[in-house]
């Protein structure tokens, strides 16, 4: 079991990140990431 | 004739790793001009490290900063049923994390890269107390997860807490640059830029006495990764019948840790700096079934099995 147990966890964060995907939050972050965040650079 | 066995330093290539990664992770040259961020369409890519979207030549996303958005949105996402919960950021993080734990702290963040260019300043070094690096497991569930979540506003939005008062990756790689390179967004400069920059400035202070402070103590990117640690595809081992405890480990660990104790602890960065200097081939790593001990040690036995016989 100790062995599989990081396979395990790989194949359920992938199945995790592949469901975000086909719900379009790739086009969340990347709106998120193209425009300048003013709350990172200290003026939001 | 064969050469004579000598034995070597061991050699660390990590910093031209990490050096490359830095670059790579912020290669859009033209930002590096005009100020404006990169906005291509991979830049919902998330990175594997602590590196500030809002960098003008960024050309992924923070995944610290991803998750925040998400988390500080999920309210207003579900009152209009809108299918995001921020799974495409945290099952990035967590398959990276299961792959290879910490590991990227080490090889890949420029953050991280930046802290150990500074502690190679000359000066009179300061030990990080362990109880203190248990803060960043504070930081992550506040500041990332609870407060995001919790504190909205009448719209149900939330902030990024952690971006907003702490990271001063942000403040190095984005407000600084921006602000030097962007004239319009200078008037805007007013508590919360002073605030961060203050903070900045003090950050930088503790790197000159402290092996990678931000890292250990407040990190929370590295605080999530260490928790896989012990369960990660990638682990360390320590051979206890060959190991003498002589410490040459813990003193060129850049986390202070001692592997010999806790061979996968959430502490370790996973450079492998003891793998190579440990000289009994005490330390080993293991990734998909294959083991491995010090290159260095690897080649100094094939350099002596040469002289003892030389063909």
């Amino acid at each position: 079991m100790r062995r599989r147990l990081p396979w395990v966890l790989l194949g359920v964060a992938l199945a995790v990140m592949t469901v975000g995907l086909v719900f379009g939050e790739y086009r969340s972050v990347l709106e998120k990431a193209v425009t300048v965040c003013l709350d990172c650079i200290g003026i939001g | 004739m064969a050469k004579p066995y000598r034995a070597r330093k061991p050699r660390d290539r990590r910093a031209w790793y990490q050096a490359a990664f830095a670059l790579g992770l912020n290669g859009w040259i033209p930002s590096w001009f005009k100020g404006e961020i990169f906005q291509g369409g991979v830049k919902g890519i998330c990175v594997p490290a602590l590196n500030c979207y809002s960098c003008p030549s960024a050309l992924g996303a923070c995944p610290v900063g991803a998750l925040q958005t998400a988390f500080a949105g999920l309210r207003f996402n579900l009152s209009v049923a809108e299918k995001k919960f921020g799974l495409y950021v945290a099952g990035f993080l967590a398959a990276v994390g299961s792959a290879v734990g910490r590991m990227p702290c080490g090889w890949v963040c420029p953050f991280g890269f930046l802290q150990e260019l500074i502690y190679k300043v000359r000066t009179p070094k300061l030990r990080i107390p362990h109880a203190a690096t248990y803060f960043r497991y504070a930081v992550l569930a506040v500041m990332v997860v609870a407060l995001p979540l919790l504190v909205v506003d009448q719209f149900g939005y939330g902030e990024t807490w952690f971006c907003k008062w702490i990271c001063p990756a942000g403040t190095i790689e984005a407000g600084i640059p921006l602000m030097l390179l962007k004239a319009d967004l200078r008037p805007l400069i007013g508590f919360m830029y002073h605030w961060k920059v203050g903070l900045l400035v003090l950050f930088l202070g503790w790197f000159v006495f402290s092996q990678r402070p931000f890292c250990r103590t407040v990190c929370p990117l590295g605080a999530f990764w260490g928790l896989f640690n012990k369960v990660s595809l990638f682990r360390m081992a320590v051979d206890d019948e060959k190991c003498t405890l002589c410490d040459k480990c813990h003193k060129d660990c850049p986390v202070e840790i001692k592997i010999y104790e806790q061979a996968n602890s959430p502490d370790c960065v996973r450079c492998l700096r003891c793998v190579s200097s440990c000289k009994f081939g005490a330390i080993s790593y293991e990734f998909l079934g294959k083991r491995e001990v010090s290159p260095d040690l690897r080649a100094d036995k094939a350099a002596a099995r040469r002289d003892a016989f030389p063909s």
